[in-house]
């Protein structure tokens, strides 16, 4: 019996924060492609220590809804999860490079599969492009637009501005979008200054976040310049400075996000049958024709 | 059809409620041949009064294929052999209760240990006879869990049927309730309280009616009461069976870190009254659900009341971390002496505001009930009264200048 359990964040004041995790739940369970899909959350029940309880099956994926290696995926989750023997080397991991531990959890004394985190994943480049596509209402967009990917800098941990970089750089190879750059909260290049640093007069601005909270819905379209006070709200896109700057909102909340979990289970090992075709497929932005 | 194994004659007369009439269904009767299929004749299938088994007596019969394969052992009458797929399926039929018992728990239910132990106890299966559970099936046994109400029933095929609702809403007709048939939709009914507010906490006492699951598989049921309250089946199930893993105050303190290592500090071996208050603000029944079985450490209890939860709570919750931290800091300060005048019942009434905010009732004071310290009228004369221009009480400043220069 082959078991998902998504491990996120979640919240003790924002209702919204566990949706995300919920929705792509629900998407993978409708692929049947595991035998139970779990969600156990830091700060929302189950709580990581006792999600692993509830679960029945024996061959037990857990993937952090988290977008980027640090202190969550290599500490706390670990050591709530009572993975025996866990240590970060497990991983070898150059901070973007976590792929999957075999260990196994002291709670119920089986193995299981920790994987790396959703946000280094390289499918979530695709995510972040499909973002932009649903922003924006175009499955082709890219020319005379530029794609701002922004995050966290590295204040709180290095490794959240090499996943912003690593997915800024494999959009930029690809040639679709006239201009890509990487813009931080708290260093620069700053996302305050957007404007300046994009030629385009369209730019997509996708944060790199799991759910829409304080940052993604009140820090950022503040700072931008989206609106004075985010109670007033903002219309998609806005103009700023010249620039007519379409908000994302928070990239973890793309229905697609769903192929990234499996992506991680699968490269751990789960099978899982047609079930990444079936994702891609049903998540995919309509052409409106 | 033939009567059901215990006589409901007899049951009626006594005034007890009757055990119902059971088709046996095919996919129940299947799984019977299926387990069969698989065993050796000299390992027969146990129900609750009988077995059944193949029977290795068959190929001693002259007949052929006229002889049957299969043989039944009553436990009180005479062993019958050579039956038939047939004859087989008719004597089953005539045990309907016990043979859809039998498939309700291990083909529907399964083996998972919370699952099966949490619908067992439902209707009392480790303790009461097949017969007597049908019959108060059939009448509806109701369960508490929580703030939930669950009714477990059973059709006339044997298969277990839930209804599942808030406690307020019992006895309330199906058709004046939001129903639901899938038990992730619960997800959204646990997110927000009655008036709107988020529930970080899912045991907290504060899950809003008006809603039911009115017809629930026996694995749905499982999983919507997991959904409302998660874990809180699985480690009832460990408590019952003695491997309730507790984690105590200070092992789960010392165990934090980040932002939240903090707490620590705030146990100095200087006792563990700061506990208490923990306990006593977040822990009791009045703000969440669950029992209480973490202490202060191994040899220390906490002299709180843990609550009467049927469901435990084996280490502090996150929420009771996050406020702790807060409290860490909060209780890092040094008390100092502030001098207020207040007429004794200005006196009384911080005190009644302070309980009406402890106690969450505020709304239900009345706009206009200037008898109470906390409305909402004498409190804004007591600000209007007491504060000066800069919101200090009785114009004493926080942080006092002139103390600082003594």
């Amino acid at each position: 019996m082959q078991s998902l359990v998504i491990v996120a964040h979640g919240s003790h004041l924002n209702p919204g924060s566990s949706a995300p995790t919920y929705d792509h739940a629900d998407t993978i369970r409708a692929t049947g492609a595991f035998d139970e899909v779990k969600t156990g959350f830091w700060k929302e029940e189950p709580h990581f220590r006792e999600v692993l309880r509830t679960v029945e099956g024996d061959e037990i994926y857990v993937v952090p809804l988290f977008i980027s290696e640090g202190y969550f995926t290599e500490q706390v989750i670990p050591r709530e999860l009572r993975l025996d023997g866990w240590d970060v080397s497990e991983w070898d991991s150059d901070g973007l490079s976590a792929d999957q531990a075999s260990l196994v959890a002291e709670d119920i004394d089986r193995e299981i599969h920790y994987c790396g985190p959703v946000g280094t994943h390289r499918a979530m480049t695709d995510v972040i492009v499909r973002r932009a596509e649903s922003v924006t209402g175009d499955p082709d967009v890219g020319e005379e637009f530029g794609l701002a990917v922004v995050g966290h800098g590295t204040e709180r941990n290095e490794n959240s501005a090499k996943a912003i970089e690593y997915h800024a750089d494999r959009i930029a190879e690809r040639d679709r979008f006239d201009e890509v750059r990487a813009l931080y909260m708290d260093e620069d290049p700053e996302v305050d200054d957007l404007p300046e640093y994009f030629e385009s007069d369209d730019v997509v601005l996708v944060p790199l976040f799991i759910a829409d909270g304080y940052h993604t819905q009140e820090d950022i379209p503040e700072d931008v310049g989206l609106c004075e006070d985010h109670t007033e709200g903002y219309d998609v896109p806005t103009e700023v400075d010249g620039t007519r700057i379409w908000y994302a909102g928070a990239v973890g909340t793309e229905p697609l996000m769903a192929d990234v979990l499996l992506e991680r289970a699968a490269d751990a090992g789960a099978d899982l049958g047609t079930a990444l075709d079936d994702v891609r497929e049903t998540t995919r932005v309509a052409t409106g024709d | 059809m033939a009567e059901p194994a215990s006589d409901p004659a007899d049951s009626a007369r006594d005034g007890d409620p009757e055990v119902p009439d059971i088709d046996l269904p095919s996919d129940a009767f299947d799984a019977v041949l299926d387990a069969l299929a698989g065993r050796d004749p000299g390992e027969p299938l146990r129900f609750e009064g009988f077995s059944v088994g193949r029977d290795d007596a068959g190929e001693d019969s002259d007949d052929g294929d006229a002889a049957g394969e299969y043989r039944l052992d009553p436990a009180d009458g005479d062993r019958r052999t050579g039956l038939s797929e047939r004859d087989l399926h008719e004597a089953l039929d005539d045990r309907a209760p016990t043979v859809t018992d039998w498939y309700a728990f291990e083909r529907v239910v399964g083996e998972f240990g919370p699952r099966r132990a949490f619908l067992r106890w439902l209707e009392d299966a480790d303790g009461a006879t097949v017969a007597t559970r049908y019959a108060a099936l059939a009448e509806g046994i109701e369960r508490a869990w929580g703030e939930l109400r669950i009714t477990a029933t059973i059709t006339d095929r044997g298969e277990r049927r839930y209804d599942v609702r808030h406690a307020d809403d019992a006895g309330v007709p199906v058709d004046d309730l939001d129903a639901y048939d899938d038990p992730l939709d619960a997800r959204e009914l646990v997110k927000l309280d009655e008036k709107g507010r988020y529930r970080p906490l899912k045991t907290a006492p504060s899950l809003a009616g008006g809603w039911v699951f009115p017809d629930l598989g026996a694995r749905d049921a499982y999983e919507l009461v997991e959904t409302i309250y998660p874990a809180t089946v699985a480690n009832w199930h460990r408590e019952r069976e003695g491997e309730l893993d507790v984690t105590h105050w200070r092992e789960t303190m010392e165990r934090q870190s980040g932002i939240y290592g903090v707490v620590k500090t705030w146990d100095r071996g200087e006792g563990h009254e700061h506990v208490n208050w923990v306990a006593e603000a977040c822990c009791d029944d009045s703000q969440c659900l669950k029992r209480r079985e973490w202490q202060y450490d191994d040899e220390t209890d906490l002299d709180v009341d843990g609550g009467d939860g049927v469901f435990p709570c084996r280490e502090p919750c996150s929420v009771v971390v996050s406020a702790a931290r807060k409290w860490t800091r909060l209780e890092s300060e040094q008390p100092r002496t502030y001098e207020f005048d207040l007429t004794p019942s200005e006196k009384e009434q911080v005190e009644a505001i302070i309980d009406a905010v402890a106690d969450g009732q505020i709304d239900e004071i009345r706009e206009a009930d200037t008898k109470e310290g906390a409305n909402r009228y004498r409190t804004r004369f007591l600000r209007a009264k007491l504060f000066d221009e800069d919101g200090n009480l009785g114009g004493v400043p926080t942080e006092s200048d002139e103390e600082d220069e003594e």
